[in-house]
C-alpha cells in the first residue's frame, strides 16, 4: 500500500528469559491514511502488545515498525519519544487525562511537554480542538469534574490536538455506556473524515468494530482475520 | 510557564497535604539549624568579645633573655648540661617608634598602641593589692580597648598623675574618683596618683589589677625613660591575628603573641562547640533530605500512571526529571524561607526571655544575612539532592508498563 501511513511488517514480540512466550507471531500490517482499523480478537492475542509496538512504547523482538516512512527501528529512545509526540495520538480506555490538570491544559500536554514553553498559538490550538469536541463549555473544568464520556472527549481532542496522522485508541469506549460510547466513536468518525486522521481501535465491542472501515482479528499474536467492513455495516444503528 | 515548572508546581498545588506536610518538616529542620547557629554563633561572638574586651588582638615583646654560656664549648671543654634559666627583667624594645610606625604599615592591622606593662603594689591605708601597671599613650590605647565604653565611674583622661582603675581593685581599696593611692613599681619607685576613672572590662582578672597610667608617668615609675615594654595591636579580623602575628615576628624579630595562642583553650572550645553545631546541623539536613526523598518517591509512585501519559505523548525524560527536581528545590526554598523566619523568632525569643540579674541577654544570638544564605543554601541544595532519586526512577519510567500498572 503506497499510502500507508503505518506499516508493520513481520513483526516479531517475545517476553521472558529462558523459555520465551511468543506475544506476536510475524505480524505483517498496512495501514492506509484516512481509516479507521478495528483490531478485534480474545483477551491474550496480542492486541495491546501490537499497540504498544505501533505507538513506539515498546521495540519487537524481531521484524519493523515504519511510520510515515520512517523506520524506527533505526531511532534511539529520544528520538521515539519525539516520533510519538509529532506523530501520534494515544486515546486509553481509562482516558487518563491528568486529574490535577484542567481539560484545555490537558489538551495542550503533548505539544507543552515537547515544546516546553506554551504559546497562544498552543493554547488557541487547544481550545479550538476542544470546541470540536464540543467541550467549548467545559475548558476550564478539571479532568476529575467532567463525565466519564466528556472525560473521553478531552482525551480525544488531546490525542488530535497535534494533527497527527494515526491515532492508537485502546478500547476508548470500554469504560462508557451504550449512549456514550456511540457518541465517542461518532466524533471520532466526524474528525476522522474533517481531518483526515487514521484511527486504530482496539476494542471488545462488535458494533464499535462493525462501524470500523476495516477489522484485523488477532489470535494467538497472529493475524488471523483481515477484512473491509461494508456500508450495510458501518451504519449507525 | 515552561512545562517543567508548571507541573512540578501543580502537582505540589494538588498534593496539598503532603506539600503542607513536608514543608513543616522542612521548615521545622532550618528553623532547628538558623536557631542552633544563632545561638552558638551569638554564643561564640560573645565570648570572644568578652575576651578581647580586655586583651589586644596581637601584643609585641623583645624575646625572653636567653642564658649564654660563658665559655664556648670546645674539644677539650666540656659544659655542663643543667642550664639555670635568665630572670626576665622589664626591658624596652629597641627602636620602639621605628617598629610601631612598621607594624602600622602590615596589612590587616588597624590599630597599635605602644605601652609598658609591669608588675606593683597598689596601697591606701591598710589595703594593699598586686597590681598590673599599663603605662599607655591614651587614644591610642582607646583604639585598641576601648575604656572609655567600660567607665562605671569617672573618666579617662590620663593627666601626669591620674590613673584609671579597675572596679574590682577600687571596692578592694575602698577608693572613688577623686581619691588617691600610692602606686609602687616593681623597679621600687613609687608614686601618689589620683584616681580619676574607674572602669568595668567584665574580666574579674583585669578589674582586680589593672591600673591605667600614662606611657610617660609609668616610664617613670619602670625607669624607662622613653622606653616601652610592649607593643599591642587591633587586628580588622580577629581570626586572622595569628597570621598577622606571625607575619609582624617575621618583619620585627619581636615576640609575636595572638590572642588565639594565649586562649588556646578557648578557642579549643569554640571549636569544639562549631563541630556539634555541624554535627547537628549535618543530621538535621540528613533528615530533611529523608524526608524530602520520601515523600517524593511516593509522589513517583503515585503518578507514574500520569509519568507515562507524558511519556507517552511525547514528553522528553529529561522534562520528567526536572519536573521532580523542581519539586524538591521548590520544597527546600520555601522551607528555607519559613524555617529561617521561625528560626529567627525562636532565636529572637530566647534571646529576650533568657536574662541575667542586669537584663542583658544571657544568651545572644547572632542573626545575619550569611546565615539565611546558608540556610536556604543548604535547604535547597539538599532538596534537589533528595530528588535525585525519585527525578531518575520517574524518568526511567517505561511508559507502557506505567500506563498498565500505574
Amino acid at each position: 500500500m503506497d499510502d500507508a501511513v503505518l506499516r508493520v511488517e513481520d513483526v516479531v514480540k517475545e517476553y521472558g528469559k529462558g523459555v520465551k512466550t511468543r506475544a506476536l507471531d510475524h505480524v505483517t500490517l498496512a495501514v492506509g491514511a484516512g481509516e479507521i482499523t478495528a483490531l478485534v480478537g480474545p483477551s491474550g492475542s496480542g492486541k495491546s502488545t501490537l499497540l504498544n509496538i505501533i505507538g513506539l512504547l515498546d521495540r519487537p523482538t524481531s521484524g519493523r515498525v515504519v511510520l510515515g516512512g520512517v523506520d524506527t527501528s533505526t531511532l534511539d529512545e529520544r528520538g521515539l519519544t519525539a516520533l510519538r509526540g509529532r506523530r501520534l495520538g494515544f486515546v486509553f480506555q481509562f482516558h487518563h487525562l491528568l486529574p490535577a490538570f484542567t481539560a484545555v491544559e490537558n489538551v495542550m500536554l503533548p505539544a507543552w511537554g515537547d515544546g516546553g514553553v506554551p504559546s497562544a498559538d498552543m493554547r488557541a490550538g487547544a481550545e479550538a480542538m476542544l470546541r470540536e469536541v464540543g467541550l467549548g463549555d467545559r475548558m476550564s473544568y478539571r479532568a476529575t469534574d467532567l463525565s466519564g464520556g466528556q472525560q473521553q472527549r478531552v482525551a480525544i481532542a488531546r490525542a488530535l490536538a497535534r494533527r497527527p496522522p494515526l491515532v492508537l485508541a485502546d478500547e476508548p469506549t470500554g469504560n462508557l455506556d451504550t449512549v456514550s460510547s456511540a457518541e465517542v466513536f461518532a466524533l471520532m468518525r466526524r474528525l476522522n473524515r474533517e481531518l483526515r486522521t487514521t484511527f486504530i481501535v482496539v476494542t471488545h465491542d462488535p458494533r464499535i468494530a462493525a462501524q470500523c472501515d476495516r477489522i484485523v482479528e488477532l489470535v494467538d499474536g497472529r493475524v488471523h482475520g483481515d477484512r473491509l467492513t461494508t456500508a450495510e455495516e458501518r451504519a449507525p444503528p | 510557564m515552561p512545562f517543567e515548572w508548571f507541573v512540578a508546581l501543580r502537582y505540589l498545588r494538588d498534593g496539598k497535604g503532603q506539600t503542607a506536610l513536608i514543608l513543616a518538616a522542612v521548615s521545622v529542620g532550618v528553623s532547628v539549624i538558623v536557631f542552633l547557629s544563632a545561638l552558638i554563633n551569638g554564643l561564640q561572638t560573645s565570648l570572644v568579645d568578652k575576651t578581647l574586651g580586655s586583651q589586644p588582638h596581637v601584643t609585641l615583646r623583645m624575646p625572653r633573655q636567653a642564658p649564654r654560656p660563658l665559655v664556648e664549648p670546645t674539644a677539650s671543654v666540656a659544659i655542663a648540661r643543667r642550664i639555670q634559666e635568665s630572670s626576665q627583667r622589664l626591658q624596652s624594645i629597641d627602636q620602639w617608634p621605628e617598629v610601631v610606625s612598621t607594624v602600622e604599615r602590615v596589612p590587616g592591622v588597624i590599630a597599635v598602641s605602644p605601652s609598658i606593662t609591669g608588675a606593683g603594689f597598689a596601697v591606701r591605708s591598710d589595703a594593699k593589692s598586686a597590681v598590673v601597671i599599663r603605662g599607655v599613650e591614651q587614644e591610642r590605647f582607646l583604639a585598641i580597648i576601648d575604656v572609655r565604653k567600660k567607665l562605671v565611674g569617672g573618666r579617662f583622661e590620663l593627666g601626669g598623675g591620674d590613673v584609671a582603675i579597675g572596679s574590682t581593685l577600687a571596692k578592694d581599696l575602698g577608693v572613688g574618683v577623686g581619691d588617691k593611692i600610692r602606686l609602687a613599681s616593681s623597679e621600687g619607685v613609687d608614686d601618689v596618683v589620683t584616681v580619676v576613672g574607674i572602669f568595668s572590662l567584665g574580666n574579674e582578672g583585669v578589674d582586680k589589677t589593672w591600673v591605667i597610667t600614662s606611657l610617660r608617668h609609668a616610664q617613670a615609675l619602670y625607669a624607662l625613660p622613653g622606653g616601652v615594654t610592649t607593643i599591642e595591636l587591633k587586628v580588622a579580623d580577629v581570626f586572622e591575628a595569628e597570621h598577622v602575628a606571625v607575619d609582624v615576628r617575621g618583619r620585627t624579630g619581636l615576640q609575636s603573641d595572638s590572642w588565639m595562642k594565649i586562649n588556646a583553650d578557648l578557642l579549643a572550645g569554640l571549636s569544639a562547640q562549631s563541630s556539634s553545631k555541624n554535627m547537628i546541623q549535618f543530621f538535621v539536613a540528613l533528615a530533611v533530605a529523608l524526608g524530602i526523598a520520601s515523600v517524593l518517591i511516593v509522589s513517583v509512585v503515585q503518578k507514574s500512571r500520569e509519568i507515562g501519559i507524558l511519556r507517552a505523548v511525547g514528553t522528553p525524560a529529561r522534562r520528567v526529571l526536572m519536573v521532580f527536581l523542581i519539586q524538591g528545590g521548590v520544597l527546600g526554598v520555601l522551607g528555607s524561607i519559613t524555617g529561617s523566619a521561625l528560626g529567627a523568632l525562636l532565636a529572637k525569643g530566647f534571646e529576650s526571655l533568657v536574662r541575667d540579674a542586669n537584663g542583658a541577654p544571657k544568651f545572644p544570638v547572632q542573626l545575619d544575612a550569611s546565615l539565611f544564605a546558608f540556610a536556604a543554601a543548604l535547604a535547597t541544595g539538599v532538596g534537589l539532592l533528595a530528588a535525585v532519586i525519585p527525578a531518575r526512577n520517574a524518568s526511567r519510567l517505561d511508559p507502557a508498563t506505567a500506563i498498565r500498572n500505574g
